[in-house]
């Protein structure tokens, strides 16, 4: 797909996250908005999916076997997936607006209780999605299904120990068929992550780990796209693949970058409007 | 003299790893996962069997939940094993998420559940767990009584698609329930007939409940023994149809009175049938270290508490 296309599709998906977190007035903007890019790339492109051969439509199954998979950890940035996956065709479109809402498919936190087409597995409780891509791996390598799975996390979660443990296991049981991320924003609640709990060098970490660690602008989609191809081809070595991915949290909207106040915070009537102004309806509104 | 006899004493555990020896020749779906505990599991033979299809976590049970839930997306069965306090109260939020939250098809088999690990002591002696896992909607919760039972309710949860909760033990106990007998999940064994008072029992507790039995009929008194092998979901009507000939009952079970059988008893007969009701089990404490035989005697845990509450609750009709 051309880049041009998938920046489009971005813009549009940012109008989904703010307009859908305005209106139930709650969830979390700015890691949706600095992983939108990411993820567009991921489900428009570097994903191979399955598809109705008649249609050209995806098709939802809970095994993922024979089609790439996809996993997010840091399960509170769900406007975003909600919205890749209602723009991708898992669910319709309109279902966007029920988000957080009562008697709604779209938790507050993604999870396959309400049988939403497209989410394999809750999330929410930080760090337990690593560890569940490796399991879906490892099912694809006894199922030889060489397709391929990701994992998105943050960088606040890094703080969590299961992560670790997920760490030391993928590299020692040789799955090297996933491809994980780390949304490197900087911020976690209570603020910037170096004064919460430092990560130090993420890099060193996961290369003493046993991982091929890559670097990529996670808001630069030219850059996301060669990233996601190069990846792929360097896997099948025995080694698993981390890519650390520097976004900005609230990225596409200006006065919510470069803070964490709006981790968690949703916009008023003007600040979306002046967030909705910044950003083209490229796809039409829900 | 009991209808109940016994030539051996096993492990419940070794019929954990009998079952899953079975279940390696016979079912290519079934996985198993272990946190650095093979042997203490009895997992030799079916690692000899199949070494594709086992997944060594090292010390990290948190990670093992997870694992086995991504392996269940996949279309297998995992069993995801270790002691019982590391597989239920250290990955309490891990379970609940990634597998019962989420619906996945992973079976938690724990061993060492209870105080008659003994010499360990209190740190590994986990007396809430069935608690902990009945409260998870959806959870399936089983504590078989002995060798026999526990190979086939090993066999049993496999074939059954949803979370399960397989809970045994470490000592050796008397082998008395058939060979490759069918086990039904949530169906309740009666073992002896009785209309003065009913046991029901669970796990190690079911044998002691057979020997309280036999006390009580020297007294004059016909207890009705029922081996409530799945504790969620309870047989309800299993129950129901027992205290409605004995009009009073004693539950016995090898944890915590809060959170464990007796309790889910209580709780469904409190809006069905209120009756008099007597529980043997730790009353709010932690166990130490010991032999087990002796442990089970301090903590009141042995055919002669079950007697004594027993003749409590025929008092109370």
């Amino acid at each position: 797909m051309q880049t041009q296309e998938l920046i489009s599709i971005a813009s549009q998906v940012r109008r989904d996250i703010l307009r859908m977190v305005h209106g139930c007035q709650s969830g979390h903007p700015g890691g949706s908005l600095g992983c939108t890019d990411l993820l567009v790339g991921l489900y428009f492109e570097a994903m191979n999916l399955k598809l109705n051969a008649s249609n050209d439509q995806v098709v939802f199954n809970m095994s993922g076997l024979g089609e790439d998979v996809f996993f997010l950890s840091n399960g509170h940035i769900s406007p975003v997936l909600y919205s890749v996956l209602a723009r991708r065709g898992y669910f319709p479109i309109d279902e966007l607006s029920t988000f957080r809402k009562i008697n709604s498919r779209l938790q507050g936190h993604p999870t396959p209780h309400e049988h939403l087409e497209g989410i394999r597995i809750a999330s929410g409780s930080l760090g337990q999605g690593l560890s569940v891509a490796i399991g879906v791996a490892q099912a694809k390598k006894l199922n030889h299904d060489s397709s391929v799975v990701y994992c998105l996390m943050g960088d606040g979660e890094q703080n969590e120990g299961q992560v670790w443990e997920a760490a030391m296991y993928a590299p020692h049981h040789k799955v090297d068929n996933l491809i994980a991320f780390i949304d490197v924003n900087g911020q976690q609640i209570d603020g910037p992550t170096e004064k919460i709990m430092n990560n130090r060098d993420l890099q060193l970490k996961y290369e003493a780990f046993g991982w091929k660690v890559l670097h990529v602008d996670g808001n630069d989609m030219a850059g996301l796209q060669l990233c996601l191809a190069n990846a792929k081809q360097m896997l099948g070595n025995d080694i698993p693949m981390m890519i650390l991915m520097k976004t900005e949290m609230g990225a596409g909207v200006d006065f919510m970058m470069g803070s964490h106040k709006w981790h968690g915070v949703a916009p008023n009537d003007q600040q979306l409007e002046e967030a909705l102004n910044q950003l083209s309806e490229t796809l039409g509104d829900y | 003299m009991s209808i109940y006899t016994y030539e051996t004493k096993k492990d419940t555990r070794s019929g954990f790893g009998a079952g899953m020896e079975f279940l390696s020749l016979t079912n290519p779906k079934v996985v198993a996962l272990c946190a650095d505990l093979i042997g203490s599991l009895k997992l030799e033979p079916f690692i000899k069997n199949c070494p594709e299809r086992f997944f060594q976590t090292g010390i990290a049970e948190a990670n093992m939940i997870g694992i086995a839930a991504g392996l269940s997306i996949g279309g297998y069965i995992p069993f995801a094993t270790t002691f019982a306090n590391f597989g239920t109260g250290r990955v309490y939020d891990q379970i609940r998420q990634s597998v019962a939250y989420s619906g996945k098809n992973v079976k938690i088999a724990c061993s060492h559940a209870g105080l008659t690990l003994g010499e360990d002591g209190a740190t590994h002696q986990i007396l809430e767990d069935i608690g902990l896992m009945k409260m998870l909607p959806g959870m399936v919760v089983i504590n078989p009584c002995d060798y026999n039972q526990t190979k086939a309710a090993t066999i049993a949860v496999a074939n059954y698609n949803g979370p399960v909760y397989l809970r045994f033990g470490r000592p050796v106990v008397p082998v008395f329930t058939p060979e490759d007998q069918e086990f039904v999940i949530g169906k309740a064994i009666k073992l002896i007939e009785g209309s003065d008072v009913s046991i029901f029992a669970t796990g190690h507790l079911v044998w002691e409940s057979i020997l309280a039995a036999d006390i009580l009929k020297e007294k004059g008194i016909h207890a009705e023994v029922i081996n409530i092998h799945t504790i969620k979901p309870l047989d309800t009507q299993a129950i129901l149809d027992s205290v409605k000939k004995t009009n009073c009952l004693v539950s016995a079970e090898e944890h915590q009175i809060n959170g464990g059988l007796g309790d889910s008893i209580a709780q469904f007969l409190a809006t069905t049938m209120p009756l008099p009701q007597e529980f043997v089990g730790v009353y709010d404490s932690f166990g130490e270290s010991g032999k087990p035989a002796d442990l089970m005697d301090k903590y009141g845990l042995n055919a002669a508490s079950i007697v004594e509450k027993s003749l409590k609750a025929i008092s109370r009709k």
